[in-house]
């Protein structure tokens, strides 16, 4: 079966989901997972977008995060402050999809600057809701390509706080939740006991030493480490006919 | 009797819209005032500081046409497609003053400004390194449970300017779809601009009062001005042109190139509706969807 990493990186984090989640989400791949997920396992996932939109039913691919298709029929529209008090802050929310140009060893995550924030050699869009979500769900699912410079052992600027330096550190803050998983295209990544991210899992044809020439620091192996399922075919068919048809997210090389 | 509200974009942003003021154009992805934004270039208002959650093209075109002197936002993305070339290249020359917040916080603080409070607390910031770089971001100490609490201080734009569906010529205003930040940002302002897709009779915003979220008393100006959001969308009127907001990425590639795009579709025209008349008619055909009316409620007749 041939299948590009995108997708492999879609259909790793949709089988993730839980019926009944209440899951934070942002347009491109996690828009693409729930939506799987919702066709498949999970038909009540609930999805919800820092537009305010609460239970979106969209009827065709977002293109925005703010797109007309995830009002028409949804469960709930509410102001951009409701979304974030009401739902974030008050705890509704199990997972939260973040994107971002760098996550660390303790999954930090960067979307503000490469370089310093004074002199930046790239100037990123910033936090959007990001640093929020970090902060108040109750996991933080993370999807990003695997690349040193993407995952070096400390981020530029810690945009939205994974455990920082370690568990104790982030609880010290008094906040709860946290980084949970990291998708990748080469695998799948948790955190230990100590809030340091862990290889769990690599995808089919991808060696360990291939990941670790791809991390910016020594990263830890489980000693119990598995292959990734591969997607199989109804999951591709749902994503290619009729969740992504003209592939503007899942497009790219077959692996 | 009061003054009359309703003009037009040109004498209203020439008379509330002033050299150096803070302002807010309101909506969150939905009901940007482009045409608003567009009539300010064309005014060569200065020294701007705009204050946006997502800054969205609209900004970038305000940027590149010299408006701005400092950016309050908290998300500065072309949605869905990439960057904000004017002002990622006007921040990392160092030619525009940046202050960010994350979206709860820039939310927050037009709250803030909105109900008269100094500032607002939220649950978030922690641990971040963005207080460290905005020294607006600050704690207190909860007097109850004596845990620390991260506060943003009050936003209050001089002039919001806010986009709606429809509205009455008092300025009362109908919004539905995506709510954004819409309300607060213009109870947060000293002078509110509301622009509409249209103007319609008092009783038809009076038929439905649990919809209208701007009240006219704290409006100064209505104008009407259909496709105002354009490239951005008006629920149920028209969607977004995503084909521009892709385009923008080229346009915009070359500050010359986005100079002769601005002398074409802001400078070459007087107002939105020559602005509309330059599109191409399949354009802006393909943008009006079917209808999809919700179910009335009723609100019964009380003699």
């Amino acid at each position: 079966m041939n299948y590009t990493s995108a997708e492999m990186m879609v259909v790793t984090a949709a089988r993730m989901l839980k019926n009944g989640d209440r899951v934070f989400v942002g347009i491109g791949m996690p828009n693409l997972a729930v939506n799987l997920a919702k066709r498949l396992h999970a038909p009540d996932v609930h999805m919800i977008f820092e537009a305010g939109v609460i239970g979106a039913k969209p009827s065709r691919l977002p293109l925005s995060i703010g797109d007309p298709c995830l009002v028409t029929g949804a469960g709930s529209v509410c102001s951009m402050f409701d979304v974030f008090a009401f739902y974030l802050q008050r705890g509704l929310i199990d997972i939260g999809f973040l994107g971002a140009a760098q996550v660390d060893r303790f999954g930090n995550l960067n979307s503000t600057v490469i370089g310093s924030y004074e002199r930046p050699k790239a100037r990123l869009a910033g936090s959007g809701g990001a640093c929020d979500i970090a902060c108040l769900a109750k996991k933080v699912f993370v999807l990003i390509p695997h690349e040193k410079r993407r995952l070096p052992e400390k981020v530029d600027f810690i945009t939205s706080p994974g455990f920082l330096g370690g568990r104790a550190e982030r609880s010290s803050l008094g906040l709860e939740g946290g980084p949970d998983t990291v998708i990748t295209n080469k695998g799948v990544l948790r955190y230990d006991e100590t809030g340091e991210m862990i290889l769990t899992s690599i995808h089919p044809g991808v060696t360990v030493d291939e990941v670790l020439a791809s991390t910016g620091w020594a990263l830890k192996v489980s000693s119990t480490l598995e292959i990734t399922p591969e997607p199989n075919d109804e999951e591709l068919r749902i994503l290619r006919e009729e969740l992504d048809p003209t592939g503007v997210y899942l497009g790219g090389a077959v692996v | 009797m009061k003054q009359a509200k309703v003009m037009s974009l040109g004498k209203a942003v020439s008379e509330l819209v002033h050299d150096g003021d803070t302002v807010y154009l309101a909506g969150f992805t939905h009901l940007i005032p482009f045409a608003a934004g567009h009539e300010i270039i064309r005014q060569q208002k200065r020294n701007l500081t705009l204050c946006r959650a997502t800054p969205d093209l609209i900004y970038d075109q305000m940027v590149a046409a010299g408006c701005a002197r400092k950016l309050v936002f908290s998300w500065a993305g072309n949605p869905g497609v990439g960057l904000l070339r004017s002002i990622r290249k006007a921040v990392e020359q160092g030619e525009l003053e940046i202050e960010e917040y994350t979206h709860y916080g820039m939310t927050a603080r037009l709250m803030a400004g909105a109900t008269n409070m100094p500032f607002y607390p939220l649950i978030s910031n922690l641990g971040s390194d963005l207080p460290s770089v905005n020294k607006e971001i600050r704690y207190v100490t909860c007097p109850y449970t004596g845990k620390r609490i991260s506060v943003v201080p009050a936003l209050k734009p001089d002039v919001s300017i806010i986009h709606v569906q429809r509205a009455d010529r008092h300025g009362n205003a109908h919004i539905w779809g995506i709510v954004g930040e819409q309300k607060e940002a213009a109870f947060a302002a000293s002078r509110v601009i509301l622009t509409a897709e249209e103007i319609v009779p008092d009783e038809v915003i009076a038929s439905d009062p649990n919809r209208t979220l701007i009240p006219g008393m704290i409006v100064d100006a209505v104008v009407e001005v259909p496709w105002c959001a354009h490239p951005s969308y008006a629920q149920g009127y028209y969607d977004r042109d995503n084909q521009f907001y892709i385009e923008y990425e080229e346009i915009s590639k070359d500050p010359e190139n986005l100079s002769k795009w601005l002398d074409t579709w802001v400078y070459g025209v007087t107002d939105r509706r020559e602005y509309m008349e330059r599109l191409p008619a399949d354009r802006v055909l393909a943008l009006q969807g079917r209808r999809r009316y919700s179910y009335p409620v009723d609100y019964g007749y009380y003699a």
